[in-house]
């Protein structure tokens, strides 16, 4: 069917199943905005460009779909950029399309002129730019397909506006069949018995669980599998809400900010059997000696993570999902109620002491407010103590999710990821958890919530500080506190009143208890202050 | 320790600054680079000589695979290929010294390509050592200008690279 380009570009989103994209607009963009404004795809206006590209990802990582972000040349793609590497640092898939100038202006700096396909470039899955309208049917079908399968990621799509001018005869292909590009999805069925053979050995097996759980849509599995053999199990932050935290499997995160008893856990057991994590320094800070000890066998979609950041002794490249499967057709009952027992007893219970006045302890409120809230509530968390806290201590129900910028760490991420991951779930309680700072990266992003009706919750720990950075001063700068400093910030209680929000402050038990009663009986956009003290610990 | 890494890769622009780039950010070594066209006009075949131990090059080759327009990833063992480079060097070179640098020439098998009153310019196809050995015989007599394609390898016998994956 002969049609306008940018018409091709509004039935391939289509074709995908788009039904929401994030964007923001400018001249080289402007005639795909055109076609899409009588699409019926739902076009949610960013108030900032790196923001379109966290709220795709909040939405991607609840449906497990590539999400699509838009936004102009220049500027507006170079902003992008901190989105894609976000998402790319935690194997979200995402498309990005950015408006490029005329294919014959490229390349002369004409104005909001950025090579986004070059300056993107360590941050994309893959990248088109292109520059023969004719192409578009394939590049997008391809783009879809590979941001979505193997290790997901972002692929961006650079248009020049004249090739979104041009016109073209679109059918859209059925399939996509790239030669240089074929994920291993099964194990090797020799590996998969090696794997099943290590673990049937071990006296004290482990399983730990990364983002891959969550990217191969393997959670059933790999709960099945512990459960079947009987193994405890850990996560690193991006396993987050694999396992519920009732689950007695079930050992919490490892890691530098992680519980002791996971980090016990990993230094104890004789074999690791690590699903979809990639071992960052994070997580495990010396892997040289977790190697020598422990028997590691590795699961990973992307074969350059086995052996990438510690020697494997049993690699296993294939989807986890189909490679738990494979493993639970093997799997005999196990029990190891000793190790559990041992395990167990380096569970913490956490007691807390008396709050500073006019504050409250912030790892009690958010364990508190999560027990209060619906089990399968969606949690986003921020960058810095806030996220730590949240990861640790907000009680994880059946069925819940936590989110956060894992592997980049970017601030500012909690907020627009809620709001994208609203959308993907209207009926879930969705929730963002930041910090003074961090809310003050991405607070324009209010705006974007509010003109939507996205109803989400918002809490934000305000110590008036970069708490994590102040901390590493405290500790590691001999006390040398500087650029740490909050102050300046508007009232947040009165910002939530000039967007028209509903909010409310807490300052002691009586105010925490009144703003949990409002955050889990109010169904409309709610920003909620948690003032806490400034001195408080990450751990 | 250097590595021959051979990479096919669909002939797109934009292929190369992928490569040199996942190199440069992942702080591999290139020690040289060829690229060109295959007898299929639509693969292009691209020679690296890296340096590093065999974790290092096991990344290269991991992390080479993942770029999707990448075919296809070997590292080629000594024995099993034929390497090769080409060289032009300009020596400053006048009338009393040409016959001692026409004798190096022919025992060397390097081609005398242009003559001036004050320079010789040398050509020489050879494997890297050979090249290596060279520079430092014609060396006394001042190399004014040098130039090295980077190594290009094939592997010995019949084996080939399969296009695909």
């Amino acid at each position: 069917m002969k049609m306008k380009a940018c018409q091709a570009m509004v039935e391939c989103l289509k074709a995908e199943g788009i039904s929401v994209v994030y964007g923001y607009p400018g001249a080289a963009i402007c005639p795909f905005y055109d076609a899409l404004m009588d699409s019926g795809i739902k076009h949610v206006l960013v108030r900032h460009e790196a923001n379109a590209g966290h709220e795709a990802s909040g939405m991607a990582r609840i449906t497990g779909k590539p999400a699509v972000c838009v936004v102009t040349s220049g500027p507006g793609a170079v902003n992008l950029i901190t989105g894609i590497a976000t998402a790319y640092a935690d194997s979200i898939p995402l498309i990005c399309i950015t408006g490029q100038v005329n294919t014959e202006q490229i390349g002369s700096d004409v104005f909001q002129e950025a090579d986004i396909t070059g300056a993107a470039e360590p941050f994309v899955k893959h990248s088109y730019l292109v520059k023969d309208a004719n192409d578009i049917p394939r590049v997008f079908k391809e783009a879809f397909y590979i941001a979505g399968s193997g290790r997901p990621g972002p692929v961006l799509i650079d248009m020049p506006m004249d090739v979104q001018r041009a016109e073209i005869d679109f059918s859209y292909p059925e399939k996509t069949d790239i030669r240089s590009y074929k994920p291993t999805l099964k194990g090797n069925a020799f590996q998969v018995k090696r794997v099943m053979a290590e673990l049937e050995k071990a006296k004290k097996p482990l399983i730990c669980i990364g983002g891959g759980v969550f990217a191969s849509g393997a959670q059933d599995e790999v709960v099945e599998l512990a459960h079947l053999m009987d193994i405890p199990v850990i996560t690193t932050m991006m396993g987050i809400s694999v396992f519920s935290d009732d689950d007695p499997l079930f050992y919490g995160m490892l890691g530098t900010h992680g519980l002791p008893g996971a980090n016990r856990a990993v230094n104890e057991c004789d074999v690791l059997f690590l699903v979809g994590a990639r071992v960052g320094d994070r997580a495990v800070k010396t892997p040289i000696e977790l190697e020598q000890t422990t028997k590691i066998l590795h699961i990973d979609i992307d074969p350059a993570e086995l052996g990438k950041n510690i020697r494997v002794d049993v690699p296993l490249v294939g989807d986890a999902k189909n490679v738990l499967r494979q493993l639970i057709g093997r799997a005999k009952p196990a029990d190891h109620s000793e190790w559990k027992a041992q395990l167990d007893s380096y569970r913490i219970k956490r007691s807390y002491g008396e709050p500073k006045p006019g504050t409250v302890i912030p790892r009690q409120f958010i364990d508190k407010l999560s027990r209060a809230m619906p089990d399968d509530t969606v949690v986003t968390a921020d960058v810095g103590q806030n996220q730590i806290w949240t990861a640790t201590s907000f009680h994880i129900g059946k069925g819940g999710r936590f989110m956060t910028s894992g592997g980049m760490g970017t601030m500012g991420y909690s907020l627009p990821a809620a709001i994208g991951a609203k959308m993907a779930a209207p009926d879930r309680a969705v929730i963002a958890i930041c910090g003074d700072g961090s809310l003050q990266m991405s607070m324009m992003e209010l705006a974007t919530a509010v003109q939507n009706d996205v109803r989400i919750k918002l809490l934000v720990m305000t110590n008036n500080r970069l708490g994590m950075v102040r901390e590493l001063q405290t500790n590691g700068y001999n006390g040398r506190e500087t650029a740490v400093f909050l102050d300046g910030s508007p009232d947040f209680i009165k910002i939530a009143e000039a967007y028209g929000i509903k909010s409310c402050r807490v300052t002691d038990e009586k105010s925490a208890d009144e703003a949990i009663e409002l955050l889990t009986t109010y169904d409309g956009i709610t920003l909620v202050e948690v003032m806490v003290d400034e001195n408080e610990g990450t751990l | 320790m250097k590595h021959t890494i051979s990479v096919l890769v669909e002939n797109h622009s934009g292929v190369l600054s992928r490569i040199t780039g996942l190199f440069s950010r992942r702080g591999f070594n290139i020690e040289s680079l060829a690229v060109g066209p295959t007898q299929d006009p639509d693969v292009s075949r691209i020679t690296i000589i890296a340096d590093g131990d065999e974790h290092t090059v096991e990344q290269i080759e991991k992390q080479l695979n993942k770029l999707i327009e990448v075919i296809k990833v070997r590292t080629l063992g000594k024995d099993e290929c034929f390497a090769r480079e080409l060289m032009l060097v300009k020596l400053s070179c006048t009338a009393e010294k040409r016959s001692e640098i026409m004798t190096i020439a022919e025992m060397t098998e390097a081609k005398i390509v242009d003559v001036t009153l004050t320079t010789v310019t040398l050509e020489l196809c050879a494997r890297y050592k050979k090249l290596e050995r060279f520079i430092e015989l014609v060396s006394p007599y001042g190399i004014i200008e040098l130039v090295r394609t980077g190594t290009i390898a094939i592997q010995k016998g019949a084996d080939v690279m399969d296009r695909k994956k």
